[in-house]
């Protein structure tokens, strides 16, 4: 098995992407700088972190889209590779056309930052096999602009091909349909706005992150 | 060279919760007939060396500067 961790210039949950897969797998995981226009050979997994990429300016993650190692990224995607994407990695999916819909401004206004309860919308995915019926589970959420939306027609393609993975228990930021988490149609593209990362051993509250991660090494 | 101007703003349809904040507290200090409030951003640059500047601004929304997915933008070139 073989994973990286994607840096943009911002990110700030790179190394804690790299330490929950590494603790959750057992296996090491490579950093990769987003000026890169190859990613290592081989790659099993590809993570997307949170953080402020390009400081947000313009819309939070559209300027990391665009960035030289996010032409790889699509070529990995398009090969088949499995790419998650966290937070703002959720955000720079959805600009790059990878992930459909867009992330807009929380409802409320305010940065939403605290443990949350997630249901496993589809438990049939490469992501969240793991969880095994496992209906609900815990993780931590950190962001102003979660609110996921998209328009009528994309929201019931999405619904209808399963694509919806997590949904919020009690919906903190007014993303349609409580939606937390999508996947690509080829189902090898996850992106959410909560974070495994922050949630994989007991220690942190939850070690409901780690299960998603193996599931990917599982699947692979 | 030509002076670009783009406006971008959400699409009809989306929720501009910075819109509704602003319009809520103008309506607060007593503006109480302020309605349809919607908070945009307004890119200007200058272009050079390029054939069709409006062309270019279109291309760079596309790419970059739009979201089209939620946003929706204007070009004023000169």
């Amino acid at each position: 098995m073989s994973a990286a961790v994607i840096v943009f210039p911002g990110s700030n949950c790179d190394r804690d992407c790299k330490v929950a897969v590494e603790r959750s797998t057992g296996e090491a995981v490579q950093m990769v700088w987003h000026a890169e226009t190859e990613l290592p050979q081989g790659l099993d997994l590809i993570v997307i972190p949170g953080g402020f990429s390009y400081g947000d300016y313009l819309r939070c993650g559209a300027m990391a889209a665009e960035s030289p190692v996010m032409q790889a990224v699509k070529k990995a995607a398009d090969d088949g590779v499995a790419v998650v994407g966290i937070c703002n990695g959720f955000q720079i999916l959805c600009e790059a056309g990878l992930l459909p819909g867009a992330l807009l401004r929380n409802k409320g206004l305010k940065y939403v930052c605290k443990p949350i309860s997630l249901t496993v919308a589809n438990g049939q995915t490469r992501f969240t096999a793991g969880y095994q019926g496992q209906r609900e589970v815990i993780m931590t959420q950190g962001n102003g602009d979660g609110n996921f939306f998209a328009d009528a027609e994309t929201l019931a393609r999405i619904e209808g091909e399963g694509q919806v993975v997590f949904r919020y228990v009690d919906n903190p930021n007014g993303s349609v349909n409580d939606i937390a988490g999508i996947q690509n149609a080829r189902g090898n593209v996850l992106g959410m706005m909560p974070h495994p990362d922050r949630a994989f051993e007991a220690e942190l509250g939850s070690a409901d992150g780690a299960v998603l991660f193996q599931s990917i090494y599982a699947a692979a | 060279m030509a002076k670009i101007k783009v406006h971008v703003f959400l699409k009809a349809g989306v929720l501009d919760v910075q819109g509704k904040a602003v319009e809520g507290a103008l309506q607060g200090l007593g503006w109480s007939g302020v309605s349809n409030a919607r908070v945009g951003k307004l890119i200007e640059f200058d272009l050079d060396g390029v054939e069709d500047p409006q062309g270019e601004a279109k291309k760079m929304c596309e790419q970059l500067l739009a979201n089209t997915v939620i946003e929706g933008y204007r070009i004023e070139a000169a």
